[in-house]
């Protein structure tokens, strides 16, 4: 019947507002400021610098190595390199970052800087609220802003965190191994040097030549 | 003292239940030469002050109601429920700066949503709101209100032209184009009801429609064949007046931005909007005392202590409803395909649905009365629908070269 389709969608369009008033699951909106929903685990918003241990400055795995700056397409992110060294997690000495500034007005959350940081430094913080009554200072953060706890990292992103840590544990484990062994191939080294040093100055009375020919031939 | 207030305490409470000459006691306490221009200040006050009010409330309701037509809540932050909203909306529409292009021309410009705006509310002063709440009782009430509604074209076109802007001068040619095609349907479906009455005055008409003398249910044009045919065609011509959707090409605010309004900004768009709304209820207005019985009460028993006004009030509310509702549902049409349905469908049924309207005047059968008309009108709808439907043939698709 001519006109049938348009008393159709009026039924249609009538269901969904009466609906909307009967049953809860049709209205999806969420209501922001009141409700949120919990954030993604893969989200991401703007980046900030890992740290281990107590201390932030101390602990923070950054060695300024200054990739994420050069591969940052908005170039948002600033790193003067520190003179002093300080030790990493496996103990050994590396740079750290004397400043390291990110502009959260020019960030564009590409997360670009997280995924090229072979120390797995810099991550994807899931905060949104970012908005600031100053527009210039407020909008750069510095290190100090940026660090924030490894079990920060684990509460955003469990997944990423326990692999990244599996992984540090590894490293550390393996350098520490390797250490070990290192230690021990010097000691043993040191062992044998000392040991021959012992042996050629027990042989070496009886025969000038030294033990290019055997003595006893 | 005592008594000009006790005067105007009556003027309201005669004028609020409805009964006859609500103004007289109080122009007695007023000199004698000012009694003209204060009976019309005492007649435009309450125009002006309830619809404007009513637009108020509409546009809440409206985005409330598209809101749960779309599962969502619509605006509910200003105020109980978000009712407030409207205040919000105008506060920030006055003190927003008032953009006009450099290149516009700025008198024309300025005056375009005035004369939208003034007119409308004139179309106001001879709609019967109830049985003795009729501003102006004019003999040609209805040619008045279709003469000073056609002033609303001239407007959108001012509009459009003034602001030297592509998109403006589309939509207001757009506009135009549409409004003229579709004031014919509107003309001919409200001339069914002067052929049947005999007169062009509105309250007489309004009255035309009351209870038989002894009947129970009211005479509404809307319960006959040509009246339910001249309603809905009425309705439809009022919506596409109105530039409302789903014939709101003028504004396409996808294809053409926002048409002839593009360049206004500010309270001059507020009026614009005001002009649209009030347009749209003064032409819900005409259809109410043409054909659903003015400020009749639908049955008899309910005539006489429920005062007119608020029959009419609710009618009108109903039909706003009934707009948003379409609003929510339809989608906009095309332009060829609303000129189409202007020229094949709407002008050809509102000619027959005069024919009709002549039968059922001359016939004395009540079957014939009834059955011819309806027959009438039913047949041609059916068959100039059908001529409207696209004869194209959709099948499956053929590939010359990839099969």
């Amino acid at each position: 019947m001519l006109g049938g389709g348009i008393v159709k969608g009026m039924v249609e369009t009538a269901r969904n507002f009466l609906g909307s008033y009967t049953d809860e699951a049709r209205l999806t909106t969420v209501e922001y400021p009141e409700e949120r929903i919990p954030a993604k685990e893969n989200a991401r918003q703007f980046p900030f610098l890992v740290f281990d241990g107590a201390d932030p400055m101390a602990g923070l795995r950054c060695v300024a190595c200054q990739i994420c700056e050069k591969e940052c397409p908005p170039q948002c992110i600033y790193i003067v390199k520190d003179t002093a060294k300080k030790p990493d997690y496996t103990g050994k000495l590396q740079f750290q970052p004397k400043v390291f500034n990110i502009d959260l007005s020019v960030c564009m959350s590409c997360q670009i800087c997280v995924e090229v940081c072979p120390f797995d430094a810099i991550k994807m913080d899931t905060e949104y609220e970012l908005a600031r009554t100053d527009r210039f200072g407020a909008l750069v953060f510095d290190k100090n802003r940026l660090a924030k706890p490894n079990a920060y990292f684990h509460k955003l992103h469990p997944t990423d965190g326990a692999e990244v840590d599996g992984r540090l544990a590894a490293e550390k484990a393996k350098a520490e191994a390797k250490a070990k062994a290192d230690a021990e191939a010097k000691l043993k080294a040191a062992a044998e040097a000392k040991a021959k040093a012992a042996a050629a100055a027990a042989a070496a009375p009886p025969v000038a030549p030294p033990p290019a020919s055997p003595p006893a031939a | 003292m005592l008594a000009f207030l006790q005067s105007l305490l009556q003027m309201v409470w005669k004028t609020v239940t409805d009964q006859p000459s609500p103004k007289s006691l109080f122009l007695s306490h007023v000199p004698e030469e000012w009694r003209p221009l204060v009976s019309a200040f005492l007649s435009v006050l309450p125009i002006v002050m309830v619809f404007p009010m009513l637009f108020a409330l509409t546009t809440v309701v409206e985005r409330k109601g598209l809101g749960r037509i779309q599962n969502r809540p619509g605006p509910n932050r200003v105020g109980p429920a978000g009712f407030l909203q409207f205040a919000a909306d105008g506060i920030k529409a006055i003190i927003k700066e008032d953009v006009v292009p450099r290149a516009a021309d700025r008198v024309v410009h300025f005056i375009a949503p005035l004369v939208l705006v003034v007119p409308v509310l004139l179309s106001y002063s001879v709609l019967p709101f109830g049985r003795n709440l009729v501003p102006i009782d004019l003999d040609t009430g209805l040619l008045f209100f279709f003469a000073v509604g056609a002033v609303t074209e001239l407007a959108v076109f001012m509009a459009g032209w003034s602001s030297r802007n592509k998109y403006s001068l589309l939509g207001a040619t757009r506009a135009i184009a549409q409004m003229i095609s579709y004031e014919i349907p509107l003309i001919l479906s409200a001339l069914t009801v002067v052929m049947v009455v005999g007169t062009l005055s509105l309250p007489a008409i309004a009255e035309a429609q009351g209870p038989a003398p002894g009947g129970w249910l009211c005479r509404w044009h809307f319960f006959t064949p040509w009246g339910f045919a001249g309603f809905w065609l009425f309705l439809v011509a009022a919506c596409a007046e109105a530039n409302r959707s789903p014939f709101d090409l003028p504004e396409g605010e996808s294809e053409i931005i926002a048409g002839y309004y593009l360049e206004y900004s500010g309270f001059k768009f507020a009026l614009f909007f005001l002009g649209e709304y009030l347009g749209l209820f003064a032409a819900s207005g005409l259809g109410i005392t043409l054909f659903l019985g003015g400020w009749h009460a639908p049955f008899a028993f309910l005539e006489g202590w429920i005062p007119g006004w608020v029959w009419f009030l609710g009618k009108l509310v109903a039909l706003i409803l009934l707009f948003i509702w379409v609003r929510g549902t339809l989608p906009r049409v095309r332009m060829d395909q609303l000129m189409n349905f202007a020229w094949k469908f709407m002008l050809p049924l509102t000619l027959v649905n005069m024919l009709g309207a002549g039968l059922w005047h001359f016939l004395t059968n009540p079957i014939a009365r009834w059955g011819l008309p309806a027959v009438l009108i039913g047949g041609a709808y059916v068959v100039l629908g059908r001529g409207l439907m696209p004869r194209s043939r959709v099948g499956p698709r053929v590939y010359r070269y990839a099969d």
